[in-house]
């Protein structure tokens, strides 16, 4: 079975039309995207066929004796960035080309820039390469903070999980350079195994409409891109330096890029950090030190017909946990909640100690292309992924050097897919992906498998299309359906066994009983099926309106199905479901766009209704030699997440901007009528920016973050205390008060010879050194978030 | 067309040898550090002995501890006691105590007491001359009810005032035994 599919994928399109006539004619016609005007001067080239030709002063230009082929066009102008069209030529042709002439003025208005769109009706927003280097010693997380709709659930300042709409984990899929990250994104406390700074662009699309990349991509999708290798013969690079005040350290990344004229490219990148304990407001966060190394390198050719790249990326972190994130039992973590402060505060050391954790992933992936003409361009993927993940605890003697998870992650993946685009309206990309992971939990851990031992088959196959209805009218519609296999070996204790009642729906699945634990098979298959419906409207002038329906279905991780037993770093017993199936979303997201001369608005609600939403909750309490602990089980309902982000940006003066934007969510338990736990809270976002290229390209920032407090949270529960024996209030659901945070930044650069360009900025973030505590910061219940943090950053640009 | 076609079967002997996949079953992992059972002993001056143990063999599973005392105590007597850890899901039972009086500066066993009891008292140090509390002389009041909690903390502030909230550190074992003290 699996051979056939895998031949299908190949054959797909291996036959081809082939058509020569060349006495066609290409008039076209280059306009300012805002108001139509013609644009003069704007140079157009047929990529790969060496014909070049400019605008004249109505906007027009003809190419002629071209054949009946799809070509594509490069269009560059000296105020706009360059644009490539793909056009087919069918007799003479005529074809208008929009180029965003505001383009450089916007993007230093907007936080986000315009890069290529994923999808056509989705709510998709993207950094920029400044916001990218902005954070090039933050993490992924903190940088995609601030995009409206974009929040984060972190463990202390190390480990932050970017959440989409509210929703993170496994349902937020993460492309890193068209691979699928396979990094044991299912842990609260596991944050995404990418270097930030290897990215050229980063978008994230709010839902799971881009059915390309997977189809349980119930929150949204993270895209991690290289910027574009253009075909020249060129050498450059950067070099971007930070100093951080708080934690004592700094990071460095470069990275070299060498481009030829025949399409070949070479790029490798680099980057370290290092960082000491943070500190709060009043005290050291003893233990929060942090080291990560990144290394990439590309290597491909680029031409129009075909070509291929080669990619491998290295990612290693090193996290220490807050050392007074690690508690005992019930008792322990009451006495935690209660103090103000957290219990152990030593004086700040660079060391990294227990607890802590070592991952690092390694990333390979070659992928090869060729466009068929007449036809369109079939791409053909293969990637491979190792994930090792050591977390290490606090324990007793000789076992305090030896890890208490030791979880080997490895995946194949082949992908193949064919994007039919020789019709100018009708565009239809088509798909297969097969996949292969392994899951190795070691047990010279000496601790039981938190995650078992597990084989994992994936087999998608996808269609979708887009069709231009007019000018101004674009509709899609996609269809995609996923099957996963997981075949795991875990061994229960006897007493859990039976206690779930696997004892009399599972007792099939038993190989053998060691002692007082059984080894059981689990092997179960899921059928998931997701759709995308939606249509662009674009107002020709400045406006654009997008209405999408997303369906997206999403299989059980394997920590929704197999945890069991003891969580230290949350003193909690988290008990998986083998009885779970997969959840299904149901979402529909509109969006509304305005660019204007002074100013412009993104206006984007959203519903997604999922029903069979997985969720870990506490349950009860459960009694061991370590003392009480509560229990968390993974149930599910069903749930509704109804949310709305705005964004308006200003330009008053043509040195003053400004962006302001909100987001808000509300997550429902539909069934139980309570509010879903874990949800971002309300938030504000302002800043103003001064700047004047004149002045050495001065920009100065003012920003101001206001987090509203989180009024929907789970009940607490009361826990019987054998310290005091009696039933105390476990405050483990209440929510930290709002807060308002200040940041400033400023940023001047220099020239320094020809090509060499030197920028220097400063961050000031929590000014007031404010002391808060965020709702989604797991180590909320034990400390202080950071204080005040001044970075200095050098970038060279050569 | 030639270097996909060559590629893709590349791709594909990379893929399907990787499936590879011997039925090895996993090794069972049994917890070396899990402490099952606390074991206190209480010797009169007439040498007689009553044992209070907190036995729970499924570690973090399910089932709650099993406690049981071995018969009432006498009243205004001295026992003097020692307390054991152990994990006896090996066997034989591995004594953990060893562990925690080789790492003494890390542990410290905490005690509290109510009812009828009039004093219990540490007998032991550490190297650095700290309470560590595996052993110790109890006195008991007149007839009554009476609790003795013990736990066991890691990595406590040493020294401390002798309270769970002084002392700080993890729980690593702790129970809870109900006495009576009988004429």
């Amino acid at each position: 079975m699996r051979y056939l599919l895998f031949v299908i994928t190949f054959c797909l399109s291996a036959i081809y039309v082939y058509s020569q006539n060349c006495t066609a004619i290409l008039l076209g016609e280059v306009v300012d995207f805002h108001d139509n005007t013609p644009l003069k001067n704007a140079v157009i080239v047929v990529t790969g066929k060496n014909l070049k030709t400019s605008s004249d002063e109505f906007g027009k230009f003809t190419f002629k004796n071209l054949c009946e082929v799809v070509i594509e066009l490069e269009i560059s102008h000296p105020e706009c960035t360059s644009q490539f069209v793909t056009i087919s030529i069918e007799g003479n042709t005529y074809q208008k080309i929009s180029l965003e002439h505001h383009l450089e003025e916007l993007d230093e208005v907007k936080v986000v820039g315009k890069t290529v769109k994923q999808t056509n009706s989705a709510q998709e927003v993207s950094l920029n390469i400044e916001t990218i280097e902005k954070y090039s010693s933050a993490t992924l997380g903190d940088a995609l903070n601030e995009i409206a709709g974009v929040s984060t659930l972190s463990t202390g300042a190390n480990i932050v999980k970017p959440a989409i709409h509210g929703l993170n984990g496994s349902r937020v899929l993460m492309l890193n350079n068209g691979v699928r990250m396979q990094d044991m994104e299912w842990g609260d406390e596991h944050a995404p195994n990418v270097d930030l700074n290897s990215a050229g662009s980063v978008s994230v699309i709010k839902g799971a409409a881009a059915l390309q990349y997977g189809g349980d991509a119930i929150g949204g999708v993270i895209v991690l891109d290289q910027a574009p290798f253009v075909r020249i013969d060129s050498l450059y690079g950067k070099t971007i330096l930070n100093g951080i005040s708080n934690g004592r350290g700094g990071s460095a990344s470069t990275e070299l890029v060498r481009t030829y004229e025949n399409g070949f490219y070479v790029k490798g990148q680099a980057s370290f950090k290092r960082l000491g304990d943070r500190e709060a407001p009043d005290y050291v966060l003893s233990n929060t030190g942090v080291q990560e190394i990144g290394a990439s390198l590309a290597l491909g050719k680029n031409l129009f017909e075909w070509g291929w790249h080669f990619n491998y990326s290295y990612y290693q972190a090193e996290l220490a946990i807050l050392r007074s994130s690690h508690v005992g039992n019930n008792d322990d973590l009451i006495n935690a909640i209660n103090s103000q402060e957290p219990l152990v505060i030593n004086p700040f050391t660079h060391e990294i100690e227990n607890p802590r954790q070592e991952v690092s992933h390694h990333l390979a992936k070659l992928e090869v292309y060729k466009r068929f003409e007449g036809l369109g361009k079939l791409k053909v993927q293969y990637d491979f992924q190792s994930n090792n993940r050591f977390e290490f605890d606090i324990r007793r003697g000789v076992a305090d050097n030896q890890a208490a998870l030791d979880l080997n992650l490895t995946t194949h993946t082949l992908a193949s897919d064919f994007k039919w685009d020789a019709n100018q309206d009708f565009e239809l990309q088509t798909g297969l992906m097969l996949r292969y992971q392994n899951n190795f939990a070691d047990p010279a851990t000496g601790i039981r498998r938190l995650i078992p031992d597990y084989d994992k088959y994936d087999f998608g196959g996808f269609i979708t299309s887009e069709y231009s209805l007019s000018d101004a009218v674009v509709l899609d519609a996609g269809l995609r359906y996923d099957f996963s296999q997981v075949d795991a070996k875990k061994f229960y204790q006897s007493s859990r066994w039976e206690e779930r009642g696997y004892d009399q729906e599972f007792q099939d699945l038993v190989i053998e009983e060691v002692g007082n634990q059984i080894l059981v098979n689990p092997d179960f298959t899921y059928h998931n099926f997701s759709g995308a419906l939606g249509l662009q409207y674009t107002d020709y002038k400045s406006s654009v309106f997008r209405a999408n329906y997303a369906l997206a279905q999403r299989a059980p991780n394997p920590a929704e199905l197999f945890s069991d037993g003891l969580h230290q770093s949350a003193s909690r017993i988290e008990l998986g479901d083998l009885r779970l199936t997969s959840e299904t979303s149901h979402k529909i997201s509109l969006s509304a766009e305005g660019n204007y001369k002074n100013w412009g608005y993104t206006f984007e609600p959203y519903l997604n209704m999922i029903s069979d939403f997985m969720f870990l909750e506490p349950t009860g309490v459960e009694f061991t030699i370590r003392g009480a602990f509560p229990v968390w089980e993974y149930r599910q309902t069903k749930a509704q997440l109804l949310g709305l982000d705005v964004n308006v940006y200003t330009k008053p003066h043509q040195n003053w901007n400004s962006n302001h934007s909100f987001s808000i969510v509300k997550g429902k338990d539909v069934t139980q009528d309570a509010p879903l736990i874990n949800i971002p809270s309300a938030n504000i976002k302002n800043s103003v920016t001064f700047n004047k290229l004149k002045w050495k390209d001065l920009e100065l920032k003012l920003i101001s973050d206001y987090v509203f407090e989180q009024n929907e949270v789970l009940d607490n529960f009361t826990v019987f205390s054998p310290e005091q024996q009696e039933e105390v209030l476990l405050e483990i659901n209440s929510a930290p008060a709002s807060y308002h945070l200040l940041g400033f930044f400023a940023k001047t650069s220099f020239n320094l010879g020809k090509k060499t360009k030197l920028r220097s900025s400063i961050t000031v973030n929590n000014l007031l050194n404010t002391q808060y505590r965020n709702y989604l910061n797991r180590q909320r219940y034990f400390a202080d978030d950071l204080g005040r943090n001044i970075m200095l950053q050098l970038k060279l640009n050569y | 067309m030639k270097i996909i076609k060559l590629l893709s079967l590349l791709f594909a002997f990379i893929f399907f040898t990787s499936c590879d996949n011997d039925d090895d079953n996993p090794d069972v992992i049994n917890e070396e550090e899990t402490i099952t059972t606390i074991r206190v002993t209480l010797t009169d001056p007439e040498s007689n002995v009553i044992t209070l143990q907190s036995q729970d063999l499924d570690g973090d599973g399910p089932n709650a501890p099993e406690i049981t005392v071995s018969g009432n105590l006498a009243g205004n007597t001295t026992y003097s006691g020692t307390v054991e850890f152990l994990n006896e899901t090996e066997s034989p039972a591995e004594n953990i105590t060893e562990e925690v009086n080789e790492e003494a500066d890390e542990h410290q066993v905490i005690y509290s007491t109510s009812g009828s009891i009039q004093s219990l008292t540490t007998t032991d140090v550490d190297g650095n001359g700290d309470d560590l509390g595996l052993s110790f002389n109890m006195i008991t009041n007149t007839a009554g009810d009476a609790t003795i909690t013990l736990t066991l903390r890691h990595e406590p502030t040493k020294p401390n005032d002798g309270t769970l909230s002084g002392a700080g550190g993890e729980t690593d074992a702790t129970a809870t035994f109900s006495v009576l003290i009988t004429e």
